[in-house]
């Protein structure tokens, strides 16, 4: 027990039970100062529930957690903050209704009394320009008013910033899911700086190569226990997916060329802004990709384009029926009093309908179809889309679209915060759909996604500034057309 | 890189309508009372004065108090359905145990403010609905109410009479009052640091959880800060009316509710504003009869003519809200 000394936190055969699921089984966990630790696993691996129990917010079932060397017999949110341990959730925990300053002061007891705004204000506002230069949000905006980025900008710094409480351990769990590469560089930067100091960190991400390049040790779970762990560079890439499981005989079929006929006209779209002559086009059978700095416009044109499509809009042609898979799931996706069948029958009511009501047989028969299909794993399909892990509710909104009659499907970001496993099945279902004759506009804001389109259009402040062919396509192509003035 | 500085990105222009719309959102509280007021001088312009308002605005000041009493509950995303049966019982107290024996009275009207404390505690911890438990409480208190005071009656202490026809220079007092009541209400929930977890309690219940605040805690605060504004509010009503009736607040339920959505607020998501309830409470009350009197719409007809001036009022907000998007 040397080394306890070293140790910000340590579990020793932590257990979790969630009724019969048993999310956490037996795991020995530590985290030690000045080092920054990079967790891995599918959804549903154990993940958040364990870093829920870092934070105090769950309590064990069983096991020990000892902070600095002491057992902690009744640890909670309040002892963690305390002891200076602090979580970013993947669920974003802002209040919408208030102001950042406001926000900030709700993880500070400390700021009250006189001229509390002001210091909770100025708080954050050095925590920001800190962490992300150049960041654009002022302490007074209201939380609810910022862009899903902003949010989590404001998350991760609030996180970060210091009053009467200590600082050691700052958990991470996928910080970078919705900014845009640029900001994500900057908090990882960041998050270097920070472990070089002597803070700790966690780094929970489905991006492998940040937790290759930022963490020290490397840990791997699976089926709620840790499966490997060890020093960041005794893994690679393919390592990691391998101790992941799950993801084997998957190759990188997207580099592939498929064949590509030019089918019938799906989607003519020009961006409002647009000022030139480019314009999305896209056919049947096509995968296109939307690519560019977050907030510039992707999400706005495949709105526009989905309201074509059940309303005649200048500028804009659709000639077949569209469905939107999104991606904030919270906010805009998941019907989250359904169960998981209704979320998935959602979009093909009228198929579903017999007489005047809904047939709950064929709607099960949907959902029993799609869950064979896609993967999603859960007991019953009946059971409330909560009790699904993020990544299998994406893959039930992915059921939703695809289960439709929709020829275009049109995807906003929709891999966020999904792990590299689903994301490798739905690329083949996607390919296997284009090939049938489906036509997929697909925004996102990885650009290793990109390899799965046929062409990409590049997006910058409102206008499609580059279309690069699947042949031109390279990350660097990307970054420079949506940094430079318009190629 | 300096080119792609955040601030001059497309994406800030939908959050500057975004705050565009909210401050258009917080203007129509007091645009809709202005409308009001613009009839009323119209109708009749020797309404405005000194003396008109100070009748007009006769009972403005117990509505505003139990308006604001129900923005602390819906603050924390609950609905109070008791409070106008509540302030009728605080009256029928008011005007016989506070007169009679003022420390009983004193001892009881504190009592109900625990009680409504209990309430928040019962919801929370068990997970109720607010709006089953409050509906409940409603004929409590009114049964409470008929068991002090069977039959109308009874006679305000007369230090309360004094204060509610005090006469200051200049300005009436009932516009004094909202003006007061405005301002407390607004430095304690909307400038304190504390007031910022009341409300966060509503915004998003769960990231207070983590950031180690009680919740129990919160709730118990907003419902005792609710039965302290119905005791106020129904102390100051028996101060106008100066006898009592243990129906005279029943109407008070819905008005509060109205008076809080009319001020900005909104049913869930910890979005209030204490200056907008206010204004909100004083736009019902001029509305409620003056306004309608000065149209000759006949008495009958006014309940309804009210309830069309509501629905004018929250279409404007909806359509505002909806461009937000």
């Amino acid at each position: 027990m040397l080394k306890a000394n070293t140790d910000i936190v340590r579990l020793n055969g932590a257990e979790k039970h969630f009724g019969a699921v048993r999310a956490l089984n037996g795991v020995d966990f530590h985290v030690g100062a000045g080092e920054c630790v990079g967790l891995v696993g599918h959804n549903g691996a154990g993940k958040s529930t364990l870093m829920h129990m870092v934070a105090g917010t769950l309590r064990p079932d069983g096991g020990q957690i000892a902070v600095r060397g002491n057992q902690e017999a009744s640890y909670s949110v309040a002892r963690a903050l305390e002891l200076g341990i602090r979580c970013v959730f993947q669920e974003l925990s802002l209040c919408p209704n208030l102001s950042v300053a406001e926000n900030t002061r709700i993880n500070h007891p400390s700021l009250a009394g006189f001229g509390w705004r002001r210091r909770a204000a100025d708080l954050i506002r050095a925590k920001l320009d800190e962490i992300f230069p150049d960041h654009g949000i002022s302490a007074d905006d209201i939380a609810g008013d910022l862009s899903i980025g902003r949010r989590q900008m404001v998350e991760v710094a609030r996180a970060f910033t210091l009053t009467r409480e200590p600082l050691h351990l700052v958990i991470l769990d996928e910080p970078t899911s919705s900014l845009d590469a640029h900001t994500a560089g900057q908090l990882l930067s960041f998050v270097r700086r920070f472990v070089e100091q002597g803070g700790s960190c966690i780094l929970i991400s489905h991006v492998l190569g940040e937790v290759l390049q930022n963490a020290d040790r490397i840990v791997v779970m699976r089926d709620g226990k840790v499966v490997a762990a060890d020093a960041a560079n005794a893994f690679d890439r393919d390592k990691l997916v391998a101790a992941m499981g799950g993801a084997e005989g998957h190759q990188k079929a997207a580099a592939e060329a498929r064949k590509v006929e030019a089918g019938a006209l799906r989607v003519r779209a020009r961006p409002a802004r647009q000022q030139d002559d480019k314009e999305l086009v896209a056919r049947a059978g096509e995968i296109i990709g939307l690519a560019g700095l977050a907030g510039h416009g992707q999400t706005d044109l495949l709105l526009a384009i989905f309201s074509a499509a059940s309303r005649a809009k200048a500028g804009i042609e659709v000639t077949a029926p569209v469905a939107l898979v999104a991606g904030d799931r919270q906010s805009d996706g998941i019907f989250s009093q359904w169960s998981i069948a209704q979320n998935i029958g959602i979009r093909s009511l009228a198929r579903l309908r017999s007489g005047l009501l809904i047939s709950p047989q064929r709607e099960a028969e949907l959902a029993e179809f799609w869950k064979q299909k896609i993967g999603i794993r859960t007991p019953d399909m009946n059971n409330n889309v909560f009790s699904l892990s993020g990544g299998n509710q994406q893959k039930a909104l992915f059921a939703r679209a695809l289960g439709s009659d929709a020829e275009i499907v049109l995807m906003d970001d929709p891999m966020r915060g999904v792990d590299i496993g689903t994301k490798l099945e739905v690329y083949d279902l996607l390919r296997e759909e284009a090939a049938k004759g489906r036509t997929f506009l697909w925004y996102t804001t990885e650009t290793e996604e990109l390899d799965n389109c046929d062409h990409v259009y590049v997006f910058k402040n409102g206008r499609i500034v580059a279309n690069l062919g699947r042949d031109e396509l390279t990350e660097e192509k990307i970054i420079q057309s949506s940094f430079g003035d318009a190629a | 890189m300096t080119a792609i500085a955040p601030g001059t990105l497309p994406k800030s222009s939908p959050r500057g309508s975004a705050a565009r719309a909210r401050l258009l959102r917080g203007l129509l509280p007091a645009l809709s009372l202005a409308l009001v007021l613009i009839a009323i001088a119209w109708l009749n312009p020797r309404a405005i004065s000194y003396f008109g308002f100070t009748l007009m605005l006769n009972l403005a000041i117990p509505i505003a108090l139990a308006t604001i009493a129900q923005m602390f509950v819906i603050a924390g995303n609950e609905l109070d359905l008791s409070i106008g049966t509540f302030v009728g019982f605080v009256g029928c107290i008011t005007a016989t145990w506070l007169r009679e024996a003022p420390l009983l009275g004193i001892v009881v009207l504190l009592g109900s403010i625990g009680a409504y404390a209990l309430l928040g505690a019962l919801i929370h911890l068990r997970n109720l609905p607010s709006i089953v438990v409050t509906l409940g409480m409603s004929f409590v208190w009114q049964g409470l109410a008929i068991l002090v005071l069977p039959k109308p009656g009874g006679k305000a202490p007369d230090w309360l009479l004094s204060i509610m026809s005090f006469k200051p220079p200049y300005i009436p007092f009932p516009i004094l009052a909202a003006l007061l009541i405005a301002a407390v209400v607004h430095f304690g929930l909307m400038r304190t640091s504390y007031g910022v977890i009341l409300r966060g309690s509503g915004g998003n219940a769960a990231a207070l959880r983590r950031a180690g605040w009680s919740l129990l805690r919160t709730k118990i605060v907003l419902f005792a800060l609710t039965g302290l504004f119905g005791v106020l509010s129904g102390m100051a009503l028996i101060g106008i009316t100066t006898s009592a009736d243990a129906n005279i607040g029943n109407g008070y339920t819905l008005l509060s509710i109205a008076g809080v959505i009319l001020g900005g607020g909104e049913f869930v998501g910890g979005r209030v504003s204490p200056i907008g309830a206010v204004i909100g409470a004083l736009t019902l009350a001029l509305a409620a009869s003056p306004l309608l009197t000065f149209m000759h719409i006949p008495p009958d007809w006014q309940v309804a003519a009210n309830g069309a001036i509501l629905i004018i009022v929250l279409a404007a907000r909806v359509l505002i809200s909806r461009r937000e998007r």
